[in-house]
């Protein structure tokens, strides 16, 4: 079997968990980006026509929501907070220095494809702001030379033992 | 299982906790996990097995303390010990000196009883005492014995008489009264009915229902089969933000525990109710938070809000009847059917009873998460439990109610915390979140922040929202770049006024609120941005002085 063909019988899975109900989309979607790290518009389709829907309705939900990305993302994935506590406490700064520093802007990759910087609307981790996640580790305290660090490492292949 | 089961698992777990002398609780809750708290956690774990003392010390995996800035805390009992910034490294000293030696360790010791003083603990009773994994834990100190209670002895009549007695109303900012909504629900004639509970903490900055359901998830699902039982609901969903990695966990665990002990699913503790719940991931709308734009969600469509009426009591959920309430109104009934509706008009104000949870962030020597009477002042809270603004800076403006509340200064700092009080002076309760700005944060910025924040969250569906706030950032892009003109003040709140009377729900409803008091509270600096092209923050203008350089 093919990659392709795992993650499609994943999928299928999933859709019979949810037992191909219309009103499970959200959840269906959420685990198919879990599945194929984004959603392209041929998944789409095919998940309509899995649930019987029009593909404008899922196509439709899938803008709506922040969290549904339908572009590749980078091969490690930086995501800054946008929240209030992070923002009061100088976030922005974070971001310039990573865009900067990596060549990069918010919500694209770098060339190489290798790290991709996104912004969220707060992930609630504001006693500790500014947060930065990187690839689902949380960043607390954050300045830019940690984040540049962490990131390089990253980057470099080494497993982030900090945490 | 029925009550007597549940009052045998309590004595069992309770005697099987008074073994233990000691009790170490480390927080592993999303603000001390990121510090270390999971290596803090094995390590007291291998260091009491070390030191021998495994038989007469536990060391527990809780939720949130609530001091999210001296994280991984570690709680120790008996005495309430609170340990600040453990790392692995002095873990054995701590359990050397506290448990073998039974002194105390000082110097790792948080010294700081203002914080917890003039808080009350009712929602967040088990926060950080309670191993949230384990609902043994949960049972132990009087979890599900309301629900029992409920079900053994009370009608649903009785359990509604009772919340609308104790005064309790909804703490996902609206503050419509609990007990009359689960009424209207209960005298739907329509079935099946239909359950929601709101956990979609959209609001930057703010985190306290997230901490509740990592720190004691069960209080929640034990408010829902309750609420449940009282409007013959068979079947819930609990909607939540998908960036909540650990609380859904948390939840996920709690409510397969809850299924395997009959406290969810058919004949729940040998009675006729049957209740169902099931998760319902978010997936990043602010909007979704709004009660007829959760239910869209919940049925898997765009999150966009509907006019009222009909009202979601009437017609929700595919339809309909349905309750949608938040987690922290519903952590709260089992406490109110436990010790009753008069033991709960004891705290807080007559009008306004009870408790309510706040995330303190910003500018802050103490922020984390706080449970304060109803009434308590602002002052008290920045002050007396935030510790004022740390680097001797100096306090400007107090933000409450996240994107959709106000900015308050020094002068209104004595206001009460209550629905009413609150929005006198220009802001709202909110789902619960208090951020304090210092000097260094420019109101104007603050403002056009939130806005932005608006923009990207407004569904589009309305035009006074979706234009309106157009509107409004085109103007703030001409203040802070210098090109703005007097009667900008004037275009603002104008349009701020449109906003607010044209749109259909509660965000854009509330959206121009940060716009309105900083003009209402901070107007000078507008001026001063118009006028003198000056910045007293230092934020605007920067483009112009690269420019420069």
């Amino acid at each position: 079997m093919t990659t392709e063909d795992i993650r499609r019988a994943q999928l299928e899975r999933v859709l019979k968990k949810n037992n191909y109900q219309k009103s499970a989309l959200l959840e269906i979607l959420h685990s198919a980006q879990e599945i194929y790290g984004y959603l392209d518009q041929n998944l789409l389709v095919d998940i309509a026509g899995s649930l019987n829907l029009p593909p404008s309705h899922v196509y439709g939900v899938v803008t709506f929501y922040s969290y549904f990305k339908m572009r590749k993302p980078g091969q490690h994935i930086v995501t800054a907070c946008l929240g209030t506590a992070c923002y009061v406490k100088g976030v922005k700064q974070i971001i310039e220095a990573i865009e900067e520093e990596f060549n990069l802007k918010v919500g694209g990759s770098t060339a190489d494809g290798k790290l991709s910087l996104s912004l969220t609307r707060c992930i609630g981790a504001c006693a500790m702001a500014p947060a930065v996640v990187l690839d689902d580790q949380v960043i607390g305290k954050a300045t830019k030379e940690i984040v540049i660090e962490r990131i390089r490492n990253v980057l470099a292949g080494e497993r982030d033992e900090s945490v | 299982m029925n009550l007597s089961d549940i009052q045998r698992i309590a004595e069992e777990e309770n005697e099987f906790q008074r073994a233990y002398k000691y009790r170490i609780n480390v927080c592993c809750s999303s603000g001390c996990i990121p510090f270390g708290a999971f290596k803090v956690l094995k390590a007291f774990e291998d260091a009491v097995k070390e030191l021998g003392v495994e038989n007469i010390c536990k060391v527990a995996r809780t939720g949130c303390v609530g001091t999210c800035s001296i994280g991984p805390a570690v709680l120790v009992d008996p005495g309430e010990y609170l340990y600040q910034c453990v790392t692995p490294e002095n873990v054995r000293e701590i359990v050397q000196g506290h448990i073998v030696s039974g002194v105390p360790v000082t110097k790792y010791l948080y010294n700081n009883s203002g914080y917890f003083r003039k808080q009350r603990r009712l929602v967040l009773r088990n926060a950080g005492k309670i191993d949230p994994t384990r609902v043994q834990d949960y049972i132990s100190v009087g979890g599900y014995f309301a629900l029992a209670k409920c079900l053994s002895t009370m009608t649903p009549q009785g359990v509604i008489q009772e919340i609308t007695n104790s005064g309790l109303r909804g703490r996902g900012g609206a503050g419509f009264s609990v007990g009359q909504k689960w009424g209207l629900v209960a005298r739907a004639h329509n079935t099946p009915k239909y359950i929601v509970a709101n956990l979609d903490e959209g609001d930057p900055g703010i985190f306290a229902n997230r901490t509740l359901a990592e720190a004691d998830p069960h209080a929640i699902i034990e408010g829902m089969i309750i609420a449940s039982y009282a409007i013959d609901a068979q079947k819930g969903y609990i909607y939540i933000r998908s960036e909540y990695p650990l609380a859904i966990e948390a939840l996920q665990k709690a409510i397969a525990q809850a299924k395997s002990m009959n406290l969810l699913g058919d004949n729940i503790l040998g009675t006729q109710h049957k209740f169902d719940l099931e998760l319902r991931f978010g997936a990043g709308a602010f909007v979704a938070g709004e009660e007829t734009a959760i239910l869209m969600s919940v049925e898997g469509r765009r999150a966009q809000p509907r006019p009222r009426p009909p009202y979601p009591a009437n017609q929700g959920l595919w339809g309909k009847p349905t309750l949608i309430q938040n987690v922290e109104t519903l952590a709260n009934v089992p406490l109110i059917i436990l010790n009753g509706g008069t033991w709960f008009k004891g705290f807080g104000l007559p009008n306004c009873t009870g408790t309510k949870c706040f995330s303190l962030t910003g500018n802050i020597n103490n922020p984390g998460l706080i449970e304060v009477p109803m009434g308590i002042t602002l002052r008290e809270i920045v002050y007396d439990i935030g510790g004022g603004i740390p680097s001797g800076k100096k306090f400007k403006a107090v933000l409450v109610g996240g994107p959709s509340g106000g900015c308050l200064p020094e002068s209104v700092l004595d206001a009460q915390i209550d629905y009413d009080s609150l929005k006198r002076v220009g802001a709202i309760m909110g789902s619960g979140g208090i951020v304090v700005l210092n000097e260094d944060s420019c109101m104007v910025d603050t403002a056009r922040y939130f806005t932005d924040f608006c923009i990207e969250e407004s569904c589009g569906k309305c035009t006074p929202c979706r234009a309106g706030l157009a509107r409004v950032k085109d103007i703030f892009d001409k203040i802070a770049t210098g090109e703005g003109e007097l009667n900008d003040v004037d275009i603002l709140e104008k349009v701020s006024e449109y906003i607010i009377n044209a749109s259909l729900c509660g965000l854009g409803q509330t959206a121009p609120n940060p716009i309105l008091t900083t003009l209402r509270y901070f107007r000078e600096e507008y001026i001063e941005h118009i006028v003198d092209k000056k910045c007293r923050a230092g934020i605007c203008f920067k483009k112009e002085h690269k420019g420069d350089e």
